[in-house]
């Protein structure tokens, strides 16, 4: 295996981006800032690849106008997931492990606003025997939130920890879309809107873009002097049918953990949950120990842009590496319903 | 005002699949009125039956007929439904395992409130009269209530050879709304546009002019700048004669749809080449934009009717060959 690292970090996370579904003006700025942090130019980047979806744009091949953003003109070796561009992360790195590339530049963008978000995503399900009847991401997400209720796994008052925990610590992040603790009290004593959630329990429809910069070896080293060395990366995914699953858990979470031989030594986790119960599954799936730093960002209830809230999370986690405030972190991505697809990302100082 | 022009789009498709052995048993069932699962190789009953068996990935096989009573394992109150659900006002998702299952299916009841609502509390399927052999044959409501059901506009519709045939086939429309966003570069296209006015922007790196404009240069991946005003003339670099008739078509065919480069532009646009036998369009023809009367203008390139024969001489092969 080749020692990669990711070496350059950006983000952009908005209520309400006031441009086309493209983004290729958004991205623009962040490719900039990402050969700002690197000291390289586009031809220092062996490899392209990005995730985002067309049916949040409402339109066929949204990917192909974005990629303006990064010059493609002579052609470049690019690729595309329709996917959180975490999964576009793992592609990057593989390319770079088949020894073909040494650098990769990966972007994600989606504009949540566009459409409507929760019934948009119901197009992710079994298309026989779920889709017809739109079940929207908050409704399956509240059906998983009461199973653990019931079940005594967590409560309300667990669930508005969360939120309270994750807004304060958003009260720091310049880009979060929605901040600034209050009290659980305060949390609970506000209406349900899907019950057992209530609005701040569930991620904010945003708007955003992120891109983040991955380099083998030494071109790593040329770039920082603490990269943040991918040590495991692993992703898992659950089967549809949400029936068969138990919804309480997260089996893939926990296999994917697994595959990267377990969290132990982990400080800081950035935990891609987005909705205030999920983390509390997480937790246990990716067997996060009591004193693991979580979502120090403010995680996904301060701000999730669609394919991009995953790469985030990851970008994140590699900061508190650059920056000396932890050696050991992981960056958690999820996709699908109710957690149902995951992909962890450990990184290392060393 | 916004910055950009914003305009509500739908996108509207007809998802039409065929649904297999086992699938089409089960939707076979719900159109006759009665549940059928499977039962998977770790003994448990599962409705609506899994293709393939998730432990030994064996064609699942044993089939089971449930009642359509059932009881709530988890619910949740949806207060703001959204186009296409069960119910388009209030109404509860749940989980319901149905008697004699193992594993739950997800489905609507028709409650009142979220107080009639409860874990552990039992449900009985309300059949439609009318039944297609779609998942929104049914929808459950609390045991005991007894209201008669419709299926809203929209539902699916499966296929069959003949009355009485297994269903093959499901037919799911959908139907997405959008707010579109021009770019803020587009945004200034199109006003220009409504003022008779064809605006580009120039790549501050590679100077070439884009129409319409981008955001960014595709070859130096840097945002374009300033305003480029360009001539409504232009010359035709490619062509194609359309011959075939399309759904949503405008003018009879044949026609030229062309690429117009248009002067002082490093990107060709394309139009509709009128006022010239379809035969006698060729490369290089100069051509000028015939614009709509100015009480019909839009923020739209429909503005231009279409582009017609200035008269000139073809132009020079040398001034837009590196423009193909
Ligand atoms: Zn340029």
């Amino acid at each position: 295996m080749r020692d990669v690292a990711v070496v350059g970090f950006a983000q952009r996370q908005m209520t309400d981006y006031d441009g086309s579904p493209q983004c290729a003006e958004l991205l623009v700025p962040l490719l900039a800032e990402c050969y700002e942090q690197t000291g390289w130019t586009k031809k220092d980047i062996g490899f392209w690849c990005s995730g985002s979806s067309d049916y949040l744009a409402g339109r066929a091949f949204s990917f192909v106008s974005a990629i303006d953003a990064i010059g493609v003109l002579p052609p470049v070796n690019e690729s595309h997931v329709e996917m959180d561009a975490a999964w576009a992360l793992y592609e990057a790195w593989l390319k770079i492990q088949t020894g073909e590339v040494d650098t990769a530049l990966v972007y994600g963008f989606g504009k949540s606003s566009a459409g409507v978000l929760r019934r948009t995503l119901a197009l992710q399900l079994d298309p026989y025997t779920m889709t017809p009847l739109w079940p929207d991401t908050v409704s399956i997400a509240a059906l998983q939130a009461r199973l653990g209720i019931d079940a005594g796994l967590w409560d309300e008052r667990a669930m508005a920890e969360v939120v309270d925990r994750s807004l304060t610590d958003a009260e720091k992040n310049e880009y979060a879309v929605r901040a600034g603790g209050s009290s659980v009290e305060d949390l609970l004593a506000r209406p349900m809107f899907a019950d057992p959630l209530r609005k701040h329990d569930c991620a904010p429809v945003t708007d955003g873009a992120a891109a983040i910069v991955l380099a083998a070896g030494d071109r790593a080293r040329e770039v920082r002097d603490r990269p943040a060395w991918i040590t495991g990366l692993g992703h898992v995914s659950d089967g549809l049918h949400l029936g068969t699953r138990d919804l309480t858990q997260s089996e893939s979470a926990e296999r994917a953990a697994a595959s990267v031989g377990g969290l132990d030594g982990v400080e800081i986790a950035e935990v891609h949950a987005p909705f205030s119960h999920q983390e509390v599954i997480l937790r246990g799936a990716l067997g996060l120990a009591d004193d693991v730093r979580i979502n120090p960002s403010g995680g996904p209830l301060a701000g999730n842009p669609m394919f991009t809230g995953g790469a985030i999370r990851i970008g994140e986690a590699a900061r508190r590496v650059w920056d000396g405030t932890a050696d050991k972190v992981a960056g958690h991505a999820t996709s699908g319903p109710a957690l149902q697809q995951n992909l962890v990302c450990v990184m290392e100082a060393k | 005002m916004s910055r950009t022009l914003q305009a509500p789009v739908t996108v509207a498709f007809d998802y039409t699949r065929s649904v297999g052995p086992v699938l089409g048993r089960f939707l076979t069932g719900l159109r006759e009125g009665r549940f059928v699962g499977a039962r998977t190789s770790d003994g448990r009953v599962v409705v609506p039956p899994p293709e393939f068996d998730p432990l030994t990935h064996r064609a699942t096989a044993d089939f089971v007929d449930l009642p359509d009573t059932g009881t709530v394992t988890s619910w949740t109150w949806v207060s703001e439904p959204v186009a296409g659900q069960p119910f388009d006002r209030p109404f509860a998702f749940a989980l319901v395992t149905l008697d004699g299952a193992d594993a739950p299916i997800l489905h609507a009841v028709d409650a009142a409130g979220p107080e009639e609502m409860s874990t552990g509390m039992r449900v009985r399927a309300r059949w439609a009269e009318e039944r297609a052999g779609v998942i929104t044959d049914f929808v459950f409501e609390p045991d005991g209530s007894s209201e008669v059901s419709r299926l809203g506009t929209g539902a699916p519709r499966t296929s069959t050879t003949e009355e009485g045939d297994a269903v093959s086939g499901i037919i799911t429309p959908v139907s997405l709304d959008y707010v579109y966003a021009a770019s803020p570069e587009e945004s200034a296209f199109f006003r220009g546009l409504s003022e008779g006015r064809i605006l580009g922007q120039r790549c501050p790196k590679c100077q070439k002019v884009y129409v319409p404009p981008r955001p960014a240069c595709p070859v130096d991946g840097v945002p374009t700048e300033g305003e480029i005003e360009l001539s409504d003339t232009g010359t035709v670099t490619t062509f194609c004669i359309v011959n075939v008739p399309f759904q949503g078509q405008k003018i009879k065919p044949p026609y030229v749809a062309a690429y117009v480069l248009l002067d002082g532009a490093d990107i060709a646009i394309q139009h509709l080449i009128l006022d010239i036998p379809a035969d006698e369009v060729r490369m290089g023809l100069r051509v000028k934009a015939v614009w709509k009367p100015r009480e019909e203008w839009g923020t739209t390139i429909e503005n231009i009717s279409h582009f017609a024969p200035t008269g000139d001489p073809d132009a020079d092969y040398e001034t837009y060959k590196q423009h193909l």
